[in-house]
């Protein structure tokens, strides 16, 4: 995923932009609405973009890629102010980014094979991940997530509360969902279970998640 | 030694006399029920809209009670059969869905139409222990605010008596977390629920405006009425 960050500034005047989702504001109708996108984006996901990079200005942290902020700022549990900004604009991205018009459907590839290794078949990956991201109580996000170890690779299914998200746990995200109500809650009202099967079915860019897949293999590699 | 064996038959007697009323008391499991509004879903117009009110009454304070009552169905066989693993893994369940039963309880107490009182301010020893705690009551306001405004994520902002320290609290909770998970001695007075279903059909990402416009419905009376209980 590209920082939305424009690298020919000097530290001191970096800053971060609102990448816009990689398609126009109406085209995940009627799954998720125009309304919705217009104020979870344009809103939600703005704020913490702008409140961020005020909080940034003439700190060690101005300069430094989004995801070093997150992993910086988490500081291992015990969070810095600039965590929940910094990591909720990485987790919107990382989200507009996870969907696409048209998607939903089943992975290919190298991607199925990892998932029917991991969770058995895919229908129970599908099962795991819905079953995350209706248990998470209050505001969160449901992950698929891949992590290289030495002795293993696997895929997880993570579930994560208010901001957190599993690059502070050295996991590679894949996949996301965001559960916090605003998500949701202009089309769905509180019937969250059924966002989440419509986000499976006919919002989920796989393309956008194998990718993923070869990029944290490479890094993993390294 | 007469004594010692009197006070062992007597023990015994006594347990198995327990043992009895557990096996009558264990059939009984009380479950509840979505308590009704004192109000029409629109009463609390403009402040928080009949949508909302209907939305938030029968839909969320429902399902939380349905998920609470299975939750006790499933403790109450888990206790019977000594199943302690099990008891263990629903505490979560239970805190989540019971604390939304009981925090939603008082949220409906805690909102009045204006016709009713609603806005009006504290009187008695209620009002006079937040002028003297807190100056007045738009200060109390302006702190509730500033806390329920920067709580991340889903929770409420509450209004507490400390009934050890005989003080006034103001607290957050996370979740569907009680206020007595911050203290033993925390009694709720007034409590509100910051979760975005209880305000973003009407003030979607302005979280503040909702907290302005609440204190126009909320009911003093309920929050004086325990205040006064609680501190006699």
């Amino acid at each position: 995923m590209a920082t939305s960050q424009n690298s020919a500034l000097l530290p001191s005047q970096a800053k971060f932009e609102l990448k816009p989702p990689p398609y126009p504001l109406n085209a995940l109708e009627p799954h998720m609405s125009q309304a919705t996108l217009e104020y979870h984006w344009g809103k939600h996901h703005k704020t913490y973009v702008e409140n961020l990079n005020k909080q940034i200005v003439g700190t060690e942290l101005q300069g430094l890629s989004l995801e070093d902020i997150v992993v910086v700022s988490y500081n291992k549990g015990d969070v810095l102010p600039s965590f929940n900004n910094a990591a909720q604009a990485w987790n919107h991205e990382f989200f507009w980014e996870s969907m696409k018009p048209g998607g939903g459907g089943k992975p290919s590839g190298e991607l199925l094979d990892l998932i029917e290794k991991d969770f058995g078949s895919f229908d129970q990956f599908v099962e795991e991940f819905k079953s995350a991201a209706a248990t998470q109580f209050g505001s969160g996000w449901a992950w698929l997530a891949y992590k290289a170890s030495e002795k293993d690779k696997k895929l997880e299914v993570i579930k994560s509360v208010n901001a957190v998200n599993p690059l502070v746990s050295d996991y590679f995200p894949l996949l996301t969902i965001d559960v916090w109500e605003h998500a949701y809650y202009l089309d769905f009202q509180n019937r969250r279970p059924d966002y989440i099967s419509t986000f499976m079915e006919k919002l989920v860019s796989w393309e956008a998640v194998s990718a993923r897949l070869e990029k944290a293999k490479v890094q993993a590699a390294k | 030694m007469a004594f010692r064996s009197l006070a062992l038959a007597t023990r015994k007697t006594l347990t198995l006399g327990l043992n009895s009323t557990r096996l009558t008391q264990s059939r009984a499991l009380q479950t509840f029920s979505l308590p009704d509004l004192p109000y029409d879903y629109g009463a609390l117009e403009p402040a928080i809209s009949g949508e909302i009110m209907q939305l938030h009454h029968q839909k969320h304070h429902q399902t939380y009670i349905t998920n609470y009552n299975k939750a006790l169905e499933q403790l109450h066989e888990a206790i019977q059969k000594g199943d302690s693993s099990t008891v263990a893994k629903l505490q979560s369940a239970i805190k989540f869905n019971g604390g939304g039963h009981i925090n939603h309880s008082i949220f409906w107490q805690n909102l009045a139409p204006i016709r009713e009182g609603g806005g009006e301010p504290p009187k008695g020893s209620l009002g006079w222990v937040i002028d003297t705690n807190f100056g007045s009551l738009e200060s109390l306001i302006q702190k509730i605010n500033a806390e329920g405004a920067a709580l991340q994520g889903s929770g409420w902002v509450w209004l507490g008596l400390d009934k050890e320290l005989k003080k006034l609290v103001i607290e957050t909770t996370a979740n569907q977390d009680p206020l007595v998970t911050k203290g033993p001695h925390l009694v709720p007075l007034l409590g509100i629920d910051v979760w975005e279903h209880a305000y973003y059909l009407q003030y979607k990402n302005v979280r503040p405006d909702y907290l302005k416009n609440i204190w126009k419905v909320i009911n003093w009376k309920y929050a004086s009425g325990v205040y006064e209980k609680e501190s006699a």
